[in-house]
């Protein structure tokens, strides 16, 4: 009896060091990893290897799908210039309008959170299958936008998802629309920003325009690094909007990356191929997130380095 | 002279509230048209939807389209597709807020060896495009026999994610130490620490934390489009998409179970709206 008791302390004291009380919690993440993460993540390289369709076992064949994908595969350049056009587009006009609006709404008043709620509403369903049903229609030939623009005097026969010149366009307003959390993110940032220095600011004659450029500009600029890097990273692998309103029409015009994945991985059932393509992916979106981290040294401010 | 001067310059600072209140709700307006839009044409006769589509107010109001619409379709109404989305996001929910709780706790205040190596992978997991993930895991998961269930949609979720322990971590870290640092002199152990003094302090972040991954978890389209067969099993997202498609001529009973599928996620944002913006801010800051 009593020794049991003592043998249940001693056990209750290991489980309290710092080295197992610290796995025993981070278990989760532990376990999480290895099951959800690491293996996937090298049965997808190895999977880049082979043809494979699921119901037969992975057929070792070299680089002959990478080869497939830049030398046969005409459909991967489109997809991928694709992808490019619409994250370069994308990119910079959601965070500068997201900038632009924290910026305005930074001024408090006492119905700024019904502002900011308006504001970042469409964020939290943008992404939903509702709000891509809705947008097909807003934007189909007799939909509600070509009837304001008629309204107004505008020409109003745009087919606006059914033309190769303006599709990409519609698909790329749906993601500005949704500039809610970059601006959330960017409002906190601001709040942050000490009043004393636009106090000294004023002080010292600075205008509205010179305290942007030289104070909030500046101390953001870790803030618009952070959202660049997550905003690219998600143009990168973009699906929803895609798959559907467009479905990659008209004349693939709007068939991204992800979509010509899915397409090859799940419909045509080459999983290998689509291994290849989706590690070709992490490797394009690990040489752009170097380059805006190598590029951040010329552009960034760290406050405690700059005192 | 001064008085006329300062008279102006009140003057002016009321006309530039009023214009700046002017344009933020014209601007307000625009970003919520398309969803008033969408609301509106739900309780409009199929025939009005588009003849009348710039009126925001239905001249024939009608429920028709929900009556419609809640049918359903390969014999199953949206009350299954409704209850299995809501399964599927509540117990998303609730392993992510237990698991990343816990994992940020230790991560947070116990001095471990090799904590920093998991906390550097952790960041390094969290810029791992999900794409890359796609197919290896649903090899796994059909190895496993789960295609076709709801578990690879609900599983993950409890081990944890980074950007959610990152989020916990950084109000973990508001907490001062010797707090448990007392505790631990009377005897408390690491559990009693976590359980008795961390996890009350933290609740507004496990609720962003609940809140955040409900959202997003309502509105998995890829998870659903991947993993679900049967129409007994299809969540809203995936619902909609094939009524939809059923249904090309019927707009007005796709826009109200639109619209409806929308209702959850504008609840959870009028009574959490606090801690969803706080959330959010903290995940961006904290980089």
């Amino acid at each position: 009896m009593k020794n049991s008791t003592s043998l249940i302390r001693k056990f209750n004291t290991f489980l309290n060091w710092d080295n197992v009380a610290g796995y025993l919690f981070i278990l989760p993440f532990i376990i999480g990893f290895i099951v959800f993460t690491a293996i996937p993540f090298f049965t997808s390289l190895y999977l880049a290897f082979t043809e494979y369709n699921v119901l037969s076992d992975p057929k070792w064949v070299g680089l002959a799908n990478f080869k497939e994908m830049f030398f046969e595969d005409k459909l991967f350049w489109v997809s991928f210039k694709v992808t490019f056009k619409f994250a370069l587009i994308q990119v910079p006009i959601k965070l500068a309008v997201a900038l632009l609006v924290a910026m305005i709404l930074s001024r408090a008043t006492r119905v700024t959170s019904f502002y900011r709620a308006a504001f970042y509403i469409p964020s939290l369903m943008g992404g939903s299958v509702a709000i891509a049903l809705l947008w097909k229609q807003l934007f189909s030939p007799r939909g509600v936008i070509n009837q304001i623009l008629g309204f107004i005097g505008l020409p109003d026969n745009t087919a606006w998802l059914g033309n190769p010149d303006t599709a990409l366009g519609t698909l790329i307003a749906l993601g500005v629309w949704q500039f809610g959390s970059s601006m959330l993110i960017f409002l906190a940032a601001i709040k942050n920003i000490p009043s004393s220095y636009y106090e000294a600011a004023i002080v010292d004659g600075a205008g509205p325009v010179r305290r942007f450029f030289s104070i909030t500009l500046p101390l953001l600029t870790p803030i618009i690094l952070f959202n660049l890097i997550n905003q690219v990273i998600g143009a990168f692998q973009a699906f929803n909007s895609s798959y559907l309103i467009t479905n990659g029409k008209p004349l693939n015009t709007t068939l991204y990356y992800g979509v010509h994945l899915y397409n090859k991985a799940f419909n045509q059932f080459e999983m290998g191929y689509g291994s290849a393509m989706a590690w070709f992916m992490l490797l394009i979106i690990g040489f752009f997130t170097a380059l805006i981290f190598r590029s951040s040294n010329a552009w960034v401010y760290y406050e405690s380095e700059g005192r | 002279m001064i008085k006329a001067n300062t008279l102006s310059t009140s003057a002016q600072r009321r006309m530039g509230t009023f214009i700046y209140h002017a344009l933020m709700i014209v601007a307000s307006f625009i970003m919520l048209y398309p969803v008033l839009w969408l609301v509106a044409s739900s309780f409009k006769p199929n025939g009005d939807i588009f003849s009348t589509a710039t009126s925001l107010f239905p001249e024939n109001f009608t429920l028709e389209n929900y009556i419609n619409g809640w049918k359903g379709f390969g014999g199953y109404t949206f009350k299954t597709f409704f209850s299995n989305s809501l399964l599927v996001a509540l117990s998303s929910s609730v392993g992510m807020v237990i698991s990343s709780t816990l994992v940020a706790f230790g991560l947070a205040r116990i001095q471990f060896k090799g904590r920093n190596f998991w906390f550097v992978l952790m960041i390094i997991t969290m810029m791992l495009p999900g794409q890359v993930m796609m197919i290896p895991r649903f090899v796994l998961f059909n190895k496993m026999g789960w295609v076709g269930t709801y578990l690879p949609m609900i599983i993950p979720s409890f081990f944890a994610s980074g950007f959610n322990v990152f989020l916990i971590m950084q109000f973990i870290r508001g907490i001062p130490r010797d707090m448990d640092e007392a505790a631990k002199i009377d005897g408390c152990s690491w559990y009693g620490v976590f359980f008795r003094i961390v996890a009350p302090m933290i609740v507004p972040s496990m609720v962003a934390v609940g809140v955040l991954t409900f959202m997003s978890s309502w509105e998995d389209f890829m998870g659903a489009l991947l993993y679900l067969n049967k129409p007994h099993t299809y969540t809203v997202a995936y619902a909609l998409k094939l009524f939809n498609d059923s249904s090309m001529a019927d707009f007005g009973a796709t826009f109200a179970m639109s619209a409806a599928s929308l209702v959850p996620i504008l609840i959870i944002f009028f009574f959490f709206q606090k801690s969803l913006v706080e959330g959010i801010s903290i995940q961006g800051l904290k980089a």
